[in-house]
């Protein structure tokens, strides 16, 4: 076997306790260099304490975690210049405007003037260039939410970790999010992501883990994990007075804007099967419409219906 | 210069700039507090027996003032930025950062020790019209400053660490540093205290530094020299030394 290219993050056996509830029943998992990876999880499945603890603000009970190979706790100066993280809360300091700010930032972790012209590039591009000598507490929410992003790549770490940075945010801006994000990846950036719209992370992830209760439940590609499940869905709008047939009814899924959605594994209900039913059983449709799942689905399913 | 060292200086660039930019409230207002102090007190103390032989009241009393100024300061520095930037939430940004506890440690400390020279200076300054103190012992002056103040920056981080909230800080202020400061002879010398307290003044850390910053201008205090430094030293030594083991465990900050 060749040996395999140094992970970006590699964690083993972390676990986390806080008093009675078990955070973080042991994680075990790598995140490959140049990936484009989702971290996905109801609210408290465990994803932010997971982060906190790459980050080094939370310390955990067991296990290791390394960035480009640098264990956060022995080589934790190494291993956060290689990291940049988003957090969830948005925090600033008050004190600062917001170019002075990044500076400060960037000088942490080292980085002189030299830095300079790549803050200016990102308060360009964050659309943050006629804020930059804003206080940080007269900034909208949104403007802050940019600030935090750039704060986060100041010392353009090869290891970037968002978390949930489109929460609460415009459509606009979380294109922008979207596009910068994307960037980074085209550029090489490991770009690791939290996010509670599945869409978001269908479209932009290439490979995703799902927590659950402190456990990782599945981690696979997109593709992967959408195609884990053979079922389509089905949606009929049916004429005034006709019925949906008895055998059909343990399938109904849904029953959005007064249609049925049944749902279908492709094995067991073939779609053509399921019209002949219908059709036999004089059921009239004044329409037809399937769809393939999606991660939301896929999400539900491995999370048994929790709020994403 | 090192990544490292970058590091450092950032952070106490940033903790200067922190109260720079409120000067009027960080050197300023403690700078009158204590003119008034002086004010008052050398009034109505006026005419009664010196306590040093050829050194007046008013002269006496200064530097236990500045003294007692740069405690409070020290301590106020250090304690409110932690504080702060716990309950803002952006203490993470120094978390996440590739700094050490030494770091930490010497960027706060030495940012206080910024502040307290700027005070001290300034109420030596704006004295002078009233009183002209000598300096018997600049060497002994400078020692007794440096390690007061760090000492008070260094007890202001453990302050700032242990608490998770403003009331903490001002219990901590309220209820140790100010009683302290107060009750460490910077308005009389101890050996006008009942024996009691004339003992128990000779457990307060404060006292001494007081007594060996007087020793620095007169030459003359109420306990030698050495005994005053010791004691300071050594209270920035335990100091240093919680504070670090703190820092380097990530007590009460790594969650
Ligand atoms: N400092 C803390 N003290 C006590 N419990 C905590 C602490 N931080 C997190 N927890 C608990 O740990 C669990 C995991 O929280 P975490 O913030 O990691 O969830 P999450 O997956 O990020 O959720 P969300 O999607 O809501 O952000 C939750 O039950 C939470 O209540
Ligand atoms: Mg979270």
């Amino acid at each position: 076997m060749p040996s395999s290219p140094l992970p970006a993050v590699a964690i083993a056996g972390v676990r986390k306790s806080y008093g009675k509830l078990q955070a973080l029943r042991g994680i075990d998992f790598s995140i490959r260099q140049g990936e484009f990876f989702g971290l996905l999880g109801p609210n408290g499945a465990g994803k932010s304490t997971l982060i906190s603890i790459i980050a080094g603000l939370v310390a955990a009970d067991a296990g290791s975690i390394s960035v480009m190979g640098h264990d956060t706790v022995k080589d934790f100066r190494a291993a956060r210049r290689k990291l940049g993280v988003v957090p969830q809360e948005l925090v600033f300091d008050p004190f600062f405007k917001v170019r002075d700010m990044l500076r400060i930032q960037a000088g942490y972790y080292g980085c002189g003037k030299e830095s300079w012209p790549w803050i200016d590039e990102m308060l360009e591009r964050l659309d943050l260039a006629d804020k930059a000598n804003s206080p940080m507490r007269a900034l909208s929410g949104g403007m802050k939410r940019r600030v935090l992003v750039a704060q986060a790549l100041v010392h353009k770490p090869p290891v970037v970790i968002l978390d949930e940075p489109t929460a609460g945010v415009d459509v606009e801006l979380r294109r922008t999010l979207w596009a910068f994000m994307t960037d980074l990846h085209r550029k090489g950036t490991t770009v690791v992501l939290t996010t509670h719209y599945l869409e978001e992370a269908q479209e932009l992830c290439e490979r995703i883990a799902i927590l659950d209760h402190g456990q990782v439940q599945v981690i696979e590609t997109t593709q992967q994990l959408l195609a884990r499940h053979p079922f389509r869905f089905l949606r009929l709008k049916l004429a005034a007075g006709s019925v949906l047939p008895e055998s059909l009814r343990a399938l109904v899924s849904g029953e959005p804007n007064g249609a049925v959605e049944l749902k279908l594994e492709t094995a067991r209900h073939p779609i053509a099967s399921v019209l002949e039913t219908l059709r036999a059983a004089g059921v009239v449709i004044e329409d037809v419409h399937t769809r393939d799942p999606d991660l939301e689905d896929i999400f539900v399913e491995l999370t048994g219906g929790d709020d994403a | 210069m090192s990544p490292d060292q970058i590091g450092f200086q950032t952070l106490l660039k940033k903790e200067v700039m922190r109260f720079w930019s409120v000067l009027g409230q960080t050197v300023t207002a403690p700078v009158i507090t204590a003119l008034l102090y002086l004010l008052v007190f050398a009034q109505a103390m006026q005419g009664r027996a010196s306590v040093y032989p050829g050194v007046s009241y008013t002269e006496f009393l200064l530097p236990g003032l500045i003294m007692m100024t740069v405690i409070q300061n020290a301590f106020a520095n250090t304690s409110s930025s932690l504080i702060q930037s716990k309950v803002m939430g952006n203490l993470v940004f120094l978390q996440m950062a590739p700094l050490g506890p030494w770091e930490w440690f010497g960027a706060y400390v030495t940012a206080a020790l910024v502040r307290t020279t700027l005070v001290a200076s300034a109420m030596l300054l704006v004295t002078i019209p009233f009183v002209q103190l000598p300096i018997n012992a600049p060497l002994a002056l400078l020692a007794m400053f440096l390690v007061s103040s760090a000492s008070l920056a260094v007890l202001g981080l453990i302050a700032g660490i242990v608490s998770q909230k403003f009331d903490h800080i001002a219990a901590f202020t309220n209820f140790f540093i100010t009683p302290l400061s107060f009750l460490s002879g910077v308005f009389y010398s101890v050996h006008a205290l009942p024996a009691f307290w004339y003992q128990a003044s000779h457990l307060n850390p404060f006292f001494y530094m007081i007594d060996g910053f007087r020793y620095g201008f007169f030459g003359q205090a109420d306990v030698p020299l050495l005994q005053s430094l010791l004691w300071s030293l050594g209270f920035l030594l335990v100091a240093s030394t919680v504070c670090m083991w703190m820092l380097k465990t990530g007590y009460k900050l790594k969650k």
